[in-house]
Parts: C-alpha cells; sequence; structure tokens
C-alpha cells in the first residue's frame, strides 16, 4: 500500500481500519506525507517529502521501476499507449535527481518502487494531499501513470484508491452536481444524453457546460455572476484566500443560503432557507468513496420550520410556475435509475437488503461493481482504447519561499473534527485542541517561541494570530493547522487561491508564511536552504 | 489477460457434527456455536461477539463434547467432523449456572439485561457466597462529557480491550492489569482517559455486555430515572461526516438520538465507529434553540 | 499502537541505559528509526519483531529503579513501540515488577515464601526482617523447599535494585547431593561430582556422547528410541514425548525448543538441583531434541527467581557456544541450534504451556485454548516442542543406553528414573532420583524417614493431593497413583505430621490459587476466591453446608476453567477434606 498524501488514520479513521487489517495480515505501507502524520506512523516506512514534490517522486519510481525491468511488459503493450513517450519524459528522473527534487534518498525511492512494482497486489491510496494543490490533476496522473506501469489497477485487490473527503461528495458528483455532467456522468454536451434528460425533465436543457465553483468566484469578481443561490456549502469560511471570497459574496446582489446552520456565508445572505439534517431527519441516499450507494433515513423530526431539502427546493419550483408535485425520495431515485444507467439496477429494496450496491449497477441482476477498470485485463478491452499515459513533469508549489515568507503552510483535518466545524463543534470532545499552528522544535527554538505561545501568522494574501503547537513530528521548515475552527483562527485568510484549471481545486496545501513573535515582533531568519 | 478478479472464494466445504443427537452443518471453519445457532439452539454468550475474535475467557458457552476431559467453549472451538455435542447435560447447566452465580456474587448485573433469564434459567444463586463476598468495589469514573466507566459492572470479558486494541481500533489506550480477581481493565498506570491514548472512538462502550462502559448520554437519562429503552426507536442511516460510507444506527427516544452504534455485520465498519460518527451527532440537537431564534426554525 | 500516545513523564539516563543494554544483550533494535529527519522505518512489522524484548526490558528498568516507573515505561514504549497501556498490563501481571507508586522503591526487596513446607516458619522469620526495616513481599513457593527446616527456616528471595537479585542460600560449593554415593544414577549423576561452571568437566564426565549418537542416529532414529523407551512428561501432565516430538517433526518452517523451567509447583526444586548443578546435560539434552525436531532455536523459560541456575545456564551456554556445542554448525555438522534463556517475573501461571509463550512473546502470562497444540501453534504461533528439564534430562541414558534398554527400567506403566523433591517433615529434605517402583513408605526412608508422626503427605504439590498413611504402601508410579485417585505431578512429595496445623496448610494452598490466578477465564477468576472464602470462614470449624458449595466450586473450576490451574484449585482441598485433615 502506497498512502500518498493522506492522513486516512484521522480523516478517515474506519477506511484505515481495514488498512491496519491489512498490515496485520502482513500487508506492507509506504506513506508518503510532508508530514509524519499519525497514519505514517503505521507505515513499514514513512517518506517525508518536499511538499509539493509528489510528480517528482512519482516520476523517480516510474523511472527506476524502467530501468530495474520490473514493468509489466505484457500489460503495457495490451492494455496502455504512450509508453515509450512516458519513458523518455521519465528517464530524466534517475534516483538522483529525484533525490534532488523530493529531498527523499534514491535508496528509500528505489526500495519503494521495487515493493510496488513487484507486489502480487498494490494499490496507491490518496486524499487531498494530492488534490489539493495548483497541479493537481498532474499529481493524480502521475499516480496513475504508475499503476499502467505495474498492472496495478482493474484485478482485485489492486488499484487506484482516492479517498472522498465527505460523505456524499461522490455522490454529488454521481447525482450530476457537475457543471459538466447529468447524473451518471453523462455529458451535458452530447446530444443523446441531452434528448435522454429533455424527454424525462420536460424541459430544454442547456448545451454548453456551466461552471464550477472557482470560476464562479471569478465570474462573481467579473460581475457576471450577481446572484448565487448555496445549498449546505459554507465557502465563507472554506474557501481560500477567504478575505477575498467573502468579499465578492458581500457584493453579490442576492445571495440564498440553505443551510442547517446560521453559518457565516448564512450571515451574508439576503435569505436563508432553513433546512434539515440530510443524514438523520431526511429520507435518501448517499454514495460513498467506494462508490457504494446507501440508504439514509429519517430518525427524528426536523426542528422548527425547517423543511427537506428536496422539499425546499420542490416549492422554489413551483413559486417559479413549475409543480413537481410531492414526489418521495424513492420517487426522485426512480427517475434517477431511468436515467443513470450506472445505477440501473439499484431499487430501494435492493439497497437496503444488500447493505448498499457500488455501481456500476446497470440492471437488477447485476451484483455491483467492487472495483473499477477490469475492462483493461479483457482480451478487445471492452471495446475501450488503451490506456494512454500521461507525461507530467515537476513544477512545485505555486508560490514559493522566500525571505519575506520562507515558512511553508500545509492544511488539513484532526481526527474529532470536521471540515469548518459546522457540525463538529456540537460536540465536546476531549481530544480537541483548537487550531494551532503545528511546527518543529528547532524552528520554535531559532525564532525564540515556546509550546503554546501565540504567534502572528502571515501569508502574502493576510494575517491571523494562532498559538503553536511544538510537534517533533513536523519537518523542519513545514507548519501544519487544521482549519476546523475558522471562528478562532481564520486560517484561510492565508491559504492560496492558486487552482488548478482542470480541477478547481485551489493549493490549500502550499501556502509561504512568516510566523512572528507577538511579544517582540521581529523579522525571523531564513530558514536555511529556502 | 489474466487477473484474478475475486477474493479467494471462503469454503465450500461442510462439516456435520452432532448436537443434542441432531446432524448440523456449517461451514468449515465454523464453530460449535455457529452449529448451535444452525440447530436454533439458544446459547449464552458474555464476551463473544461477531465482530470480535473470541477470547473465550467467560466460559458461559461451554458445551459438552464426548471424549473431552473438560467441557469446551462453544465460541471459539472449531467444529470438527463426528463431533457429538452435547448443550444441555447436567455437566453444561452445572457451569454454566455457576459461571453465572460467580459473576452475579461479585458484579453488578443489574444492567446485564441479556443475562437475566439464563441465570434464571439455569438457577443461579449469587446469594449463597456468604455475607461479604469480596466484589468488584469500584466507583464510577466520569472523565469526560462522552462516556463513563462503571467498573462494579465489569465482568472482564476482555471486548472492550479487544475493540480498543487490534480487533478495531489499534489504539491500546487500555489493557487488562494485574491478576486474578484484582484484574481491572486499566489504562497505563490507571491514569484518567483524557490523559490516556484513549481517541473517543466509543468501540469498547458499544462492546460492553454489562453496561460497565455507557455513553454519556445514556448515563445521565438513567440518573435521571428516563432511560426508557423498550420505547427505543433505531433508524439505520449514513454517517455524515467522511466518504467512507459508515451505517449508523440512531437511537432515538422522545424524537432525540440519545446513543448511536453501528451494525456488526456491516462490511465497511464491521460495527466499530469513529469519535465523530459516535459522537458527533449532537449538532442535530444541541444549540437547536439558539438556531431557532436566529434564523426562524 | 505506532501511532502512540505517551504521558509527559521522562525516563532518567540510567533507566535508558539500562535497557538499551538489555535490547543490545538480545540484539533487539529500536522498532522505529529515523534514517534521516524525513526517513523513518517503523510500523506494524517491526514493532511485533521486536515484542519478544518487552520482559527482559522490565527486568532490567526494575532491577535499575526498583519499580516500572513511569518514565522509564515509555522509554520502552518509544523504544518497541509498544503501547504503555499494554506495558503496564503486562508488569502488572508480575510479582516481581511492581507498578505502584510506593516510596520504598529504594531498597531491596525480600521475598519471604509463605508456602509449605516454608508456612511454619515464615511469620517469624517475616517479624524478624521487619524489625529491621527490611521490606518484605510474601511470596509464593520459592522452590527451595529442601531447606525450609527449623535451622533454615523459610526460603527467601532477595530481589535487588540497582544489584542482582539473589537467593542468600545460594553458595559456589559442589552440592552435597543426598545420594551421592550412589551408583546407578542417571538424571543427578553429575549433580555434586562435577564442577558445574566446567564444560571441560561435563566433556571429561561423558557429556555430548549422546549428542554424537543422536547425530549418528539421525533425527528419525532418535525420536524412535525416544517412543521406544516410553519416556512421559515430568512436568504433570506425562505426556508422551516421542508423540509430541514426532508432531514437531512432521511441520515445517521455523521450529522451537522451549524448557520449561518455571518451576513453581508449592514443593518442587528438582529442575532447580538440574539447573544449578548440571546445566551441561540441559543444554545437551535441547539441542538433541532440536535435532531430532528440526528446531533451529531453543528457549529455556526459567522461573525469576533462580538467580544461580539462570546464571550456571548462561555459563554453560557461552562455554558450548565457544566450544562449538551451541550456534551455527553444531560439532561441525550441518545443524545449527541456537540456545537463549528467559527469565520468568513471578507468576504461577507461566509454567502453563501456552501462558508461557504468551509470556515469552513479551504479553501476559495467560493460558490460550487449546486445541490448536503447541506442536503446531507454539512459541510466535510455530511449531514447538515443549518440555520439562527433568524429561529432557531423560533423553541422555536413552541415547546412550537405547530406548529399549531405557524402557525396560522402571514399571509396566512408569519406565526409566523419577526425581522426586521430598520436603517437610522429613529427616534429610532434596531431590532424590528413583528407579520407578518404589512405594511411598520407601521413597520417605530414603529420605531418611518422616520427622515425628506421619499425619498426610501431600503428591503432586498445590495442584496435587493428600494421602494418608493407608497409601504408605503405594507404589510412586504414574499408574499406581492415578489408580489411588492422586497424581505423581512435579514428584512432590511434602511430608506432615501430626503437629501441622492442617487448616492453616488448606486455607494457605486455597490462598495461592486466588493469588496465582491469572484471572482470564471467570471459573478460576471467582471460583478460587469463594472457594478461599469458604475455607476462611470454616477454618477450625465444621464445614456443614459449605462442603456442597465448594464441591459446586471444584466441579465448575474443572469442567470449565480454560487451563490446568483451575482444573486442578481444588484438588488437593477437598482430598483434606475427604482424609478428615480438616472440616
Amino acid at each position: 500500500m502506497l498512502l500518498w498524501g493522506s492522513n486516512a488514520r484521522e480523516a478517515h479513521p474506519i477506511f484505515f481500519h481495514h488498512l491496519m487489517t491489512g498490515l496485520d495480515n502482513g500487508a506492507t505501507m509506504y506513506a508518503v506525507d510532508p508530514r509524519r502524520t499519525s497514519s505514517s506512523k503505521f507505515a513499514d516506512m514513512w517518506l517525508g517529502l518536499n511538499l509539493g514534490s509528489d510528480v517528482a517522486l512519482a516520476n523517480t519510481v516510474a523511472n527506476h521501476i524502467i530501468n530495474k525491468g520490473l514493468v509489466n511488459t505484457e500489460f503495457i503493450a495490451h492494455s496502455t499507449q504512450g509508453y515509450e513517450e512516458y519513458k523518455a519524459a521519465v528517464a530524466p528522473y534517475t534516483l538522483e535527481h529525484g533525490e534532488a527534487l523530493t529531498g527523499l534518498p534514491g535508496s528509500a525511492i528505489a526500495e519503494m518502487a521495487e515493493a510496488y512494482a513487484t507486489a502480487e497486489t498494490a494499490q496507491i491510496l490518496w486524499t487531498l494531499g494530492i488534490t489539493e494543490h495548483h497541479n493537481a490533476v498532474d499529481n493524480v496522473l502521475a499516480l496513475c501513470n504508475l499503476a499502467l506501469l505495474t498492472g496495478h489497477i482493474g484485478r482485485w485487490g489492486s488499484g487506484l484508491v482516492p479517498l472522498r473527503g465527505q460523505n456524499n461528495v461522490q455522490g454529488g458528483g454521481d447525482m450530476g452536481a457537475l457543471p459538466n455532467k447529468f447524473p451518471g456522468f453523462q455529458n451535458v454536451t452530447d446530444p443523446n444524453h441531452r434528448a435522454k434528460f429533455e424527454a424525462v425533465y420536460g424541459v430544454d436543457l442547456p448545451a454548453e457546460d456551466g461552471i464550477h465553483l472557482t470560476l464562479m468566484f471569478e465570474a462573481m469578481e467579473r460581475g457576471e455572476i450577481t446572484t448565487a443561490y448555496v445549498i449546505g456549502e459554507n465557502p465563507a469560511d472554506s474557501e481560500a484566500d477567504i478575505q477575498h471570497a467573502r468579499k465578492l459574496l458581500s457584493g453579490l446582489d442576492m445571495l440564498v443560503v440553505q443551510d442547517i446552520f446560521m453559518t457565516r456565508t448564512a450571515e451574508l445572505a439576503d435569505v436563508v432557507l432553513p433546512a434539515s439534517v440530510g443524514w438523520a431527519e431526511c429520507e435518501g441516499t448517499v454514495t460513498s468513496s467506494e462508490r457504494r450507494v446507501q440508504r439514509v433515513r429519517a430518525a427524528v423530526p426536523p426542528p422548527g420550520e425547517a423543511r427537506h431539502d428536496q422539499d425546499i427546493i420542490g416549492e422554489l419550483a413551483r413559486r417559479m410556475g413549475y409543480d413537481w408535485g410531492q414526489p418521495t425520495s424513492e420517487d426522485l431515485w426512480e427517475e434517477l435509475r431511468s436515467l443513470s444507467p450506472l445505477h440501473g439496477g439499484m431499487t430501494y429494496a435492493r439497497l437496503e437488503s444488500e447493505s448498499g450496491l457500488q455501481w456500476p449497477c446497470p440492471d437488477l441482476g447485476h451484483p455491483g461493481s467492487p472495483f473499477l477498470h477490469g475492462w483493461l485485463w479483457e482480451d478487445d478491452l471492452g471495446g475501450r482504447e488503451p490506456s494512454p499515459f500521461s507525461i507530467v513533469e515537476h513544477q512545485g508549489p505555486k508560490e514559493e519561499l522566500s525571505e519575506e515568507f520562507p515558512y511553508r503552510l500545509t492544511t488539513g483535518r484532526s481526527l474529532d473534527s470536521y471540515n469548518t466545524g459546522v457540525q463538529s463543534g456540537g460536540y465536546d470532545s476531549p481530544i480537541r485542541y483548537g487550531d494551532a499552528l503545528d511546527i518543529n522544535p528547532a524552528d520554535a527554538q531559532r525564532l525564540d517561541l515556546v509550546d503554546g505561545e501565540r504567534v502572528l501568522v502571515s501569508s502574502p494574501r493576510g494575517s491571523v494570530e494562532m498559538p503553536i503547537r511544538v510537534q517533533p513530528d513536523i519537518p523542519v521548515g513545514l507548519t501544519f493547522t487544521t482549519f476546523h475552527f475558522p471562528e478562532l483562527v481564520d486560517i484561510n485568510l492565508l491559504t492560496n487561491d492558486a487552482w488548478d484549471k482542470r480541477s478547481g481545486t485551489a493549493e490549500f496545501k502550499a501556502a509561504a508564511i512568516r510566523i512572528e513573535k507577538l511579544a517582540t515582533p521581529a523579522v525571523p531568519e531564513p530558514v536555511a536552504g529556502a | 489477460m489474466t487477473s484474478r478478479q475475486q477474493p479467494v472464494a471462503a469454503s465450500e466445504t461442510a462439516v456435520t457434527i452432532s448436537v443434542n443427537g441432531s446432524d448440523v452443518s456449517v461451514p468449515e471453519g465454523g464453530t460449535i456455536l455457529d452449529a448451535c445457532s444452525a440447530a436454533g439452539i439458544e446459547t449464552p454468550t458474555i464476551c463473544y461477539a461477531e465482530n470480535l475474535t473470541p477470547v473465550n475467557a467467560c466460559r458461559v458457552c461451554v458445551v459438552e463434547v464426548e471424549n473431552s476431559r473438560t467441557l469446551v467453549p462453544s465460541c471459539s472451538r472449531a467444529a470438527e467432523p463426528g463431533m457429538v455435542v452435547q448443550t444441555d447435560s447436567e455437566r453444561v447447566r452445572h457451569s454454566r449456572k455457576m459461571v453465572l452465580e460467580f459473576l452475579g456474587s461479585g458484579v453488578d448485573l443489574s444492567q446485564a439485561d441479556q443475562l437475566a433469564p439464563w441465570m434464571e434459567k439455569y438457577g443461579s444463586d449469587p446469594g449463597r457466597y456468604g455475607e461479604s463476598p469480596e466484589t468488584m468495589n469500584e466507583e464510577v469514573r466520569i472523565e469526560d462529557n462522552l462516556y463513563i466507566r462503571d467498573y462494579d459492572k465489569c465482568v472482564l470479558c476482555y471486548k472492550c480491550v479487544e475493540a480498543c486494541g487490534d480487533d478495531a481500533q489499534h489504539t491500546f489506550a487500555i489493557s487488562m492489569s494485574g491478576r486474578g480477581f484484582g484484574a481491572r481493565i486499566a489504562t497505563e498506570f490507571d491514569v484518567a482517559l483524557p490523559d490516556s491514548a484513549c481517541v473517543y472512538c466509543g468501540n469498547c462502550v458499544a462492546v460492553c455486555p454489562t453496561n460497565a462502559l455507557q455513553f454519556k448520554t445514556e448515563f445521565d437519562l438513567r440518573e435521571m430515572g428516563n432511560w426508557r429503552e423498550e420505547e427505543q426507536e433505531v433508524t439505520q442511516t449514513v454517517c455524515s461526516y467522511c466518504g467512507v460510507g459508515c451505517n449508523l444506527e440512531l437511537h432515538t427516544q422522545d424524537e432525540r438520538i440519545v446513543k448511536v452504534t453501528s451494525p456488526a455485520d456491516h462490511s465497511v465498519t464491521s460495527g466499530h465507529l469513529c469519535i465523530k460518527g459516535r459522537f458527533g451527532w449532537q449538532y442535530v440537537h444541541a444549540g437547536a434553540d439558539e438556531v431557532d431564534v436566529q434564523i426562524g426554525r | 499502537m505506532p501511532d502512540l500516545h505517551l504521558t509527559q513523564d521522562r525516563a532518567s539516563s540510567a533507566e535508558m541505559a539500562a535497557v538499551d543494554a538489555a535490547l543490545a544483550t538480545l540484539g533487539v533494535t529500536p522498532a522505529v528509526v529515523e534514517e534521516t529527519e524525513r526517513l523513518v522505518r517503523g510500523g506494524i512489522h517491526r514493532k511485533n519483531e521486536r515484542r519478544h524484548a518487552l520482559l527482559p526490558a522490565l527486568h532490567a528498568l526494575q532491577t535499575e529503579s526498583g519499580w516500572i516507573s513511569k518514565g522509564g515505561t515509555n522509554y520502552i514504549a518509544e523504544t518497541l513501540n509498544v503501547p504503555p497501556a499494554e506495558i503496564y498490563g503486562v508488569a502488572s501481571f508480575y510479582e516481581m515488577f511492581r507498578v505502584d507508586t510506593a516510596p520504598d522503591h529504594d531498597e531491596n526487596v525480600a521475598h519471604v515464601c509463605v508456602d509449605s513446607p516454608c508456612l511454619e516458619f515464615a511469620e517469624a522469620k517475616i517479624a524478624e526482617l521487619e524489625a529491621d526495616g527490611t521490606p518484605i513481599h510474601r511470596s509464593p513457593c520459592l522452590g527451595q523447599c529442601e531447606r525450609a527446616t527449623p535451622d533454615h527456616g523459610p526460603a527467601l528471595f532477595i530481589q535487588g535494585r540497582k544489584a542482582a537479585n539473589s537467593v542468600p542460600s545460594d553458595s559456589s560449593d559442589l552440592w552435597d547431593l543426598p545420594q551421592k554415593h550412589e551408583y546407578g544414577l542417571k538424571l543427578l549423576k553429575n549433580v555434586g561430582r562435577i564442577d558445574p561452571t566446567s564444560l571441560d568437566a561435563y566433556v571429561g564426565a561423558g557429556g555430548y556422547k549422546a549428542l554424537a549418537k543422536a547425530f549418528a542416529l539421525g533425527p528419525d532414529k532418535v525420536i524412535e528410541e525416544v517412543s521406544a523407551a516410553g519416556l512421559m512428561g515430568r512436568g504433570g501432565a506425562a505426556f508422551p514425548t516421542g508423540v509430541k516430538w514426532r508432531g514437531v517433526a512432521a511441520e515445517s518452517g521455523t521450529k522451537h525448543i522451549v524448557v520449561n523451567a518455571d518451576e513453581s509447583e508449592p514443593g518442587t526444586f528438582k529442575d532447580r538441583t538440574i539447573m544449578e548443578h548440571d546445566p551441561f546435560s540441559l543444554i545437551e539434552a535441547m539441542t538433541i531434541a532440536g535435532f531430532a525436531t528440526g528446531a533451529q532455536k531453543g528457549w529455556i523459560y526459567i522461573r525469576g527467581e533462580y538467580p544461580l541456575a539462570t546464571e550456571r545456564l548462561q555459563i554453560a551456554i557461552d562455554s558450548a557456544r565457544v566450544a562449538g556445542f551451541v550456534g551455527d554448525g553444531i560439532a561441525r555438522s550441518s545443524f545449527n541450534f541456537d540456545i537463549e534463556i528467559r527469565r520468568g517475573a513471578g507468576a504461577y501461571i507461566c509454567g502453563e504451556e501456552t501462558a508461557l509463550f504468551n509470556s515469552l512473546e513479551g504479553f501476559r502470562g495467560e493460558p490460550r485454548q487449546k486445541p490448536p497444540f503447541p506442536t503446531t501453534n507454539g512459541l510466535f504461533d510455530q511449531p514447538t516442542a515443549i518440555n520439562n528439564p527433568e524429561t529432557l534430562l531423560n533423553v541422555l541414558p536413552i541415547m546412550l543406553e537405547g530406548g529399549e534398554v531405557y524402557g525396560n527400567l522402571g514399571t509396566e506403566g512408569s519406565s526409566g528414573h523419577k526425581l522426586f523433591c521430598l520436603s517437610g517433615h522429613i529427616a534429610a529434605p532434596g531431590t532424590y532420583e528413583v528407579e520407578f517402583g518404589p512405594t511411598l513408605r520407601d521413597v520417605l526412608e530414603l529420605g531418611g524417614g518422616v520427622q515425628g508422626t506421619l499425619k498426610a503427605v501431600l503428591l503432586g504439590g498445590a495442584a496435587g493431593s493428600f494421602v494418608g498413611l493407608d497409601a504408605l504402601d503405594m507404589p510412586l508410579t504414574m499408574e499406581a497413583t492415578r489408580a489411588a485417585g492422586a497424581s505423581l505431578g512435579s514428584g512432590v512429595v511434602m511430608a506432615f505430621n501430626d503437629t501441622t496445623d492442617f487448616d492453616a496448610v488448606c486455607v494457605r494452598i486455597a490462598e495461592f490459587f486466588r493469588n496465582e490466578s491469572c484471572g482470564q477465564c471467570v471459573p478460576c477468576r471467582i471460583g478460587a476466591v469463594r472457594q478461599h472464602e469458604v475455607l476462611v470462614r470454616t477454618s477450625g470449624s465444621k464445614l456443614n453446608g459449605e462442603l456442597k458449595l465448594l464441591q459446586d466450586i471444584d466441579l465448575a473450576m474443572k469442567d470449565a476453567s480454560i487451563c490446568g490451574l483451575g482444573h486442578t484449585a481444588s484438588t488437593a482441598v477437598l482430598s483434606a477434606i475427604d482424609l478428615g485433615l480438616i472440616g
């Protein structure tokens, strides 16, 4: 298992149970993460690479696998394309070069590469450590290349495992909450797909892709978007470069927020629509990381005038002149089943009796799909084109360290809290320590700081005051904090909104900062090599 | 191109044994307890749980196996072809009676609801051990707002240790400590839970058979005399936090969630949760009054 | 586990050095290694490989600090990657590790035996030591029962702080074996006759001829000879050794020979005699066992209260290794077999073979459910032959004389020679060797006869049973004792004359089991306490209705306990009632 840019021990604790079972059964784990996370302590080896050097590491691993003759030749010939170009592209990533770019010993990179290539089954698992970068898509493709090189994909026990951070972020995409897709990942721009949906919905649908959240903020900046309807999202706390985002939200002509709490975003709203808690007060489905669609059920009634999201939207539609009646969640699901082949076989009854089902599950006799991409191993590739290698190059974080901002800031989750704390703030956790800036003891000493001392942390975008937590597990030059307590520490004042044009995700994982002692503010000395 | 597309299949071979004179088949590797269940024979258990490795410590599930000098624990002994098992012999009834009686004489079983009918069935009489038999004699420990430890009710079944350890959580905040009757579940040097490695997943609480570990919500309601389990409803749903898809069982009373468990037979959780799934539900109710005022709910 | 959470307590540099030294002796490196600031090796596998070093590390810490200090615990946790709660759980299991924060950690502690036959002298000695201000620990049997005489008083063991543990009565002199003028001894032939620290003396007395014979026979033939000799285990269970070895030989992969030298059955000290005075014979015999079964590694798990035996075994292993009798390529053959000593830490239950495995592996010494049996799933879950030292010693004459010849010694059901531990009210207590056959009366005579008027004899130790005068003509063989409803057990023959306070003796036996129950299973954990409570409240009076209660407890413990401790915890007490000694 290559656990790469994921602290699943804290962010996906029950998934991590399964990894630990694997370890107990003899599996080997390499943890690739700039931080020595709690997950990495379970690993046989922790590789604390330079933040943002993931592509360099992956390409070095690839080059070493190729040089050692450990590639899966048969698989490459049958199931992939572009191997020769890829091989040439990674050739410069020698162990020496990889060592220089990643800060890891070449021998360790070689060891991990050989273990991955020679394992009977192997998985690469990642989370936001891979995707919250300005070159997020490159990072993902670099890892996909490794799977194609070794054939560790499309087989039981092998594969690429992106861990979804929220309980229904997978389901949201599956249901078409993407600017370019209808439910079931059917393309908005495909006339056949569009016609199918138009026939059922009884309206004409736009023929062009919409825009994603990051582009929406840019459109607000240009004045092209003047009204926003925000459902169950708290962008006024969660966006990178938060000051900027708040300014844009405040400048809208009309902001409607539908939420269960009076969030910071709701406070900016013209209209607040009180919603109910999806998983405890509503009927419906959610879809997990493993594409498992499962039922959520109402256990308690929503308080006061709070209503189910689907009722609120239905009521809005009615006021706009479209009466959808009073469909149940199962009625809506049946419509979805008729439109999305991936979900065609998933009735409520089956979801109930089979502990959920993993898509694709096209018909009632289909057992669901524990893994994808099995077609790569079929003789005719299931009628598809061979899977292409992608040529990607090392870039490093957008924001370089400087004399003014000599420390690297990265962010992530802690075990007992979740995102901006809207939900997790509601219980009294004995292990909660609040947002603090984790810093290496040597850096703390250099800055004349003691554990718990409050400091001023600044990036090119803003400043916050927060306490430090001296942590030997964080390497020199790197700092880390969670983002769970925006009311205490507005950490996204600091984070970088440089984003990947293909994924729309901002580089939360790498900002440049400086740390100043509050009592006697002084310019810190630059870190060696920074 | 060939590749393995499925996990290694579980054994299809069946093993047939005799239970109380009738033949019963279980899949190879199945236990005597599995065979008893298949035969519709109810067996008392305390330390056994389907999502934990059997420790066969409580000995209440013992059965008589032909040619075995002593009784054997049905929860952990694999069924072997031709085994002849008696589940209701004089010896079995005696040992089950005595195990329950021993526990009743030293441990507070007042909330071990599933044991009472068995004690009645086997005629256990915990009162026959003199005027002052030694008991656990422990105070209730309340160290935080999530769960309490009442070791007066502890039968030392190891379930919490297993759930905290390598059967699930791998945190190892607690261990069996001491020896003999002085054995207790403890953190290192018995430090308070918040000072220990405990990460408050609550998996220990979920597997406790005697309510020695209790969610604070349950404990408080019981203290108020307002815990009404018979009225509670259980609704299965999915956790609202990360994307793993853990199934939750919401136990509700008076339209409020009072505790959260997970089905032991669910492939994602095997009944185990993390602190967020186990305790992070409180926002559904907590602060509701305040929000009601603010946004007119 | 690997994401350890430690309290703020730090180890002293002396504690760290002591733990480091203990681990270095074992060749154990830290579980977590920072190769660079950003490349760390660790994880579950490195942790699991090192867990067996926990007990030695705890011994080192206890000796240095006088207790299992919190800081020291954290240091061991970090070094071996074992969670502190688990370390505490293990440490608190053992008599010799102190986890309380009492103020007297800075002095040696005198362990005074309070089991029979020391019992009658114990309180006087304790009072004497306490008057001197010596910290006291009331100890279960220390395995020095032959010393329990009015002159010597109870057995003593001194647990050192910043000093080695010691037994005041140990001496470096050659032991004065009661039978030293007898010929024909096969098990004690070297005891008291050759220097136990000299390999040359051992070889000069015919040592390592049996191993040479084994090499000549080949593994299969060795097991055949052992089977032909009808050798049965001498630790108490009397299981055929040949069957055990055959089972291990049939397995593949890494295999172990474990010597169960955790001699803790009250009244038993024969293995101590062997290990202190003829350690090379044990080393040679276990090497033959390794050769026969194809095991690569031998372990001697010796009770922590045997410092002299431990020292002499270590000398024997070290000098045998130098001479090429231990290690790779033994005696210039291709056979590799290494031997390591592990010290117990004071827990009777660790004499139970599966509890011993758990203890050696660094876990609490709780017995495992059987099956599976050690021959397939033993130490580290690998195939293991575990034998008592006396059993192994029999292998030497079997090799030298041939299995059939040796098997013809003794009786039909009990072949060969046997050691008996004579103690109590007897003229010359000690370890005695006989060819199976003599009666109880003969054996008591061998020890110079009973002092005073014999009332009862405890056969087989606390887990055995009392027999009365009507048993004096019973041959001390496996078959005859079994027929009489008793057992030889570990060879304990403890004589009690008519001055004995049997109430006190039986209350103490019940207390012994209550204290030594590991606590894992309900019948034994609570049953042993309830039995003790009954005896305490009926002491000196009639049992009346309480007899039924004792019988009910006994049956449940016999039938439903996990291991032999619970199975036998009421045998002696009920036999005393049967004989009218109490109740």
